[in-house]
């Protein structure tokens, strides 16, 4: 034994005896992950929301949450001697004089949108190959909780500058408070202590931003990832994989050396479009006053689609017992983001009613094999992307000389029409490629070797799969549909006919499948 | 300081009391040759006589500060009547298009040209007021760092960049397109000069904080990490979770 490692040893040893971790740790750093590029979506979240903690509580030595009114008297010219509210001149404090403070602020906000970014890929990973199902329904709703809050604590972050540009949003923010029908002006005056803007709303939010939510997202983010280590991780498909194992690395050393990296890669990123692209220059922007407004205000990109949403609202108003209900507000900035939202989180438990399916799933889908949900998903997606462009619509019509009316009915009709469109070709993308990996086990790769026949017949040579991949393309369940008997034994009408009548044919569409190769398909084709 | 006020006054009023006596002569001249430019350029649409007609408005009253913008910047005479009349190569040179100026002016009063005099931004006015002026009255239309914007029907607000400080007073002189008249009463020339000049100061700023990304906001913002952020980063997680070959 070295020095070095009786050292070690005394120091391990003291430890363990004060805290019993030694066999803790030898079960869990022993603990196995599969190994997929996909799986590290999360990580990059988890490590920017990392980032965003370090980078927001530099900010917060120097920020000043207040909106007294102040002389700007500091390094940039531009905005001498006018009056702004503390917060702008502590942030333009940040950015111009204090050391390494733009930079600082720059990776913040570089960091907020990898962050938003890395969530949606990540639920994208998550929903598309299936891993929401049973066991792990809990952990999709904090997933969905944690997407929602990153909106809001985003948005609480842009506002707080208290910049043109964040002001102009705030006061969308109150307009949609304020459209609430009956209780929507009051809550309006609660949240600004008054009328707007007034001098409340900064201070308040500044604890909600920096105290509130980080400390839900550290609640939830535990939680989240505990579920993911009792759970145990989710893999693909592949020779050796069951419901009952996990094929991967030990977390000791694999995971530990590859994770650690990846952090500092994710940091990197981060410092690096900071150090070379600016992001949110607010001494541009100027100091925020009601009455003046700039072309082109756009909310960061993980509220574009709801501004893309108000934008392309017809101007619907109802006027009744002396209120006024503004359905152009209510309906895009509130109705329709409840029931995206309400719909992504019960998604897990919809599937499972309609597929009947109680059991735990371990094993992930390939988006192909279970077409209607991939095509649902695609559906959503481009509901979602249409609402974002139009989000940017002023500035897409600028660069690409289109007019905006142009954007606007496109995004009008095209989030109508454009979902189901993408619901149907999705849907038979996949089914075109189980016919595809179908074709690929019964007659095996084209080698592109053509070979002339004595009889003058071309044939081309096909190569059979080698067996791990043959089983990787078969080893899915097929669903099977529902059938839900409309009357019961002595044939009168059961409860609830017409609900399972429902939920028979939504299984039927779920089921839609191309029939995989069975061994009965393989031993014929040997005959052959 | 006396002297300098000295030698200020003095030029001011020589370049003054020159320009009517060296005029006279040739202003005449170059209304004739202004007259031959219009009646063989702008006449077809803007009539014989200035009345314009179903396509091109009057000129009567424009003033030689709407001469000047339209056709200095390239603006008239116009390629295409589409959405909006777009800034182009100018077909006129500078003498022909102050002749035109001068013809168009002779006919009713309207906006002079401002002279170089009126706008010294560098030594007038003040960038911080030009800012706060800037926000509250161009940039709904011209965005905040006057890159410009888009308005209905494929018009649009130009942006500012590179812009000659005298174009930009015509353009607050004249209202131009879709553009509103600032009038003195509205902006008084101090003010406009500080426009001017707060705009000439967005023009010369660096990148303060790394590649500008086109200072529209944050459209290019989520464009760029969408791309090359995650981009990155999914590149790099392909990688670490590749088998050791």
């Amino acid at each position: 034994m070295t020095a070095r490692e009786r050292v070690a040893g005394t120091v391990a040893n003291y430890v363990d005896e004060r805290t019993g971790a030694a066999a803790w740790m030898k079960k869990n750093l022993n603990k196995v992950f599969p190994d997929h590029w996909s799986f590290l979506l999360g990580e990059i979240a988890l490590y920017s929301f990392i980032i965003l903690l370090l980078s927001g509580t530099f900010l917060t030595f120097w920020f000043d949450p207040s909106q007294r009114e102040v002389i700007y008297d500091g390094d940039y010219q531009p905005l001498s001697g006018l009056k702004m509210s503390a917060a702008y001149a502590s942030t333009l404090h940040i950015s111009f004089e204090v050391r390494g403070g733009l930079l600082m602020r720059q990776i913040h906000h570089w960091a907020a949108l990898l962050f938003m970014v890395a969530i949606v890929v990540h639920l994208l990973r998550v929903y598309f190959t299936g891993a929401f199902r049973k066991p792990r329904e809990f952990n999709w709703i904090i997933g969905v909780g944690l997407l929602t809050l990153g909106i809001v604590e985003g948005f609480l972050g842009y506002s707080l500058p208290d910049d043109l540009l964040s002001g102009t949003g705030v006061r969308i923010a109150e307009a949609i408070i304020q459209a609430l029908p009956v209780v929507g002006s009051y809550l309006a005056f609660f949240a600004f202590g008054g009328a707007f803007p007034g001098e409340a709303f900064i201070p308040r939010i500044y604890t909600v931003h920096v105290l509130l939510l980080p400390g839900i997202f550290l609640a939830l983010i535990t939680v989240h990832l505990m579920l993911v280590w009792y759970q145990k991780h989710t893999q693909y498909p592949g020779p050796g994989r069951t419901e009952k194992n996990v094929v991967g690395y030990p977390l000791f050393p694999v995971y530990m050396a590859k994770a650690g990296g990846f952090f500092f890669i994710v940091f990197g990123v981060i410092a690096f479009l900071s150090a070379v692209a600016s992001i949110n220059p607010i001494w541009l922007y100027g100091p925020y006053t009601p009455g003046q407004v700039s072309a082109g205000s756009q909310p960061d990109w993980y509220m574009g689609w709801l501004d893309g949403l108000v934008r392309m609202a017809p101007p619907l108003e109802t006027h009744a017992f002396g209120h006024t209900i503004s359905w152009n507000i209510l309906i895009p900035g509130l109705i329709l983001p409840g029931i995206m939202f309400t719909g992504l989180a019960l998604y897990p438990f919809i599937e499972a009613w309609i597929s009947g399916d109680k059991r735990e799933h371990h094993i992930l889908d390939r988006p192909r094999n279970v077409p209607n949900r991939t095509a649902i998903g695609a559906m959503a997606l481009t509901f979602t992307i249409v609402a974002l462009l139009n989000g940017g619509n002023d500035i897409i019509a600028t660069t690409f000389s289109l007019t905006i009316n142009q954007m606007m009915w496109f995004s009008r009709i095209g989030i109508l029409v454009l979902p189901p469109i993408a619901f149907v070709i999705t849907k038979r993308i996949c089914l075109s490629l189980q016919r595809a990996d179908r074709d690929l086990v019964l007659h095996g790769r084209e080698t592109g070797t053509l070979v002339r026949m004595p009889s003058g017949e071309f044939v081309e040579i096909h190569e059979p799969i080698s067996a791990e991949k043959a089983w990787t393309l078969t080893q899915h369940e097929q669903p099977v549909p529902l059938e839900l008997p409309a009357t019961d034994a002595r044939g009168l009408k059961r409860p609830g006919a017409i609900k399972n009548k429902l939920r028979n044919r939504m299984s039927r569409a779920h089921a839609v499948a191309v029939p995989k190769v069975s061994a009965q398909d393989l031993k014929e084709i040997e005959h052959h | 300081m006396f002297a300098l006020f000295a030698i200020g006054t003095t030029f001011s009023v020589a370049s003054a009391t020159t320009t009517p006596s060296q005029s006279a002569f040739a202003r005449s001249a170059a209304i004739d040759e202004g007259r031959e430019i219009f009646l063989k350029g702008c006449s077809s649409c803007h009539g014989l006589n200035l009345e314009g007609s179903a396509v091109a408005p009057s000129l009567l009253g424009v003033g030689a500060a709407s001469v000047d913008f339209q056709v200095g910047t390239g603006r008239m005479p116009v390629a295409d009547l589409s959405a909006q009349i777009v800034r182009k190569r100018p077909v006129y040179n500078p003498e022909e298009v102050a002749a035109l100026a001068e013809y168009v002016a002779s006919l009713a009063p309207g906006p002079a040209i401002p002279t170089d005099a009126s706008l010294n931004y560098e030594r007038d006015g003040s960038t911080a007021e030009g800012g706060e002026l800037f926000r509250t009255n161009c940039a709904m239309c011209h965005n905040f760092a006057a890159q410009g914007g888009a308005l209905t029907q494929g018009k649009y607000a130009p942006t500012l960049m590179g812009v000659d400080a005298k174009y930009i007073a015509e353009a607050m002189a004249t209202g131009p397109q879709s553009m509103p008249v600032f009038s003195d009463k509205t902006l008084t020339p101090g003010e406009k000069l500080s426009i001017i000049k707060w705009v000439k100061a967005v023009e010369a700023e660096p990148a303060l904080g790394g590649a500008s990304l086109g200072r529209v906001g944050p459209v290019t913002e989520g464009l760029l990490i969408w791309t090359l952020g995650i981009g990155l980063l999914i590149g790099v997680a392909v990688w670490l979770a590749m088998k050791a070959r």
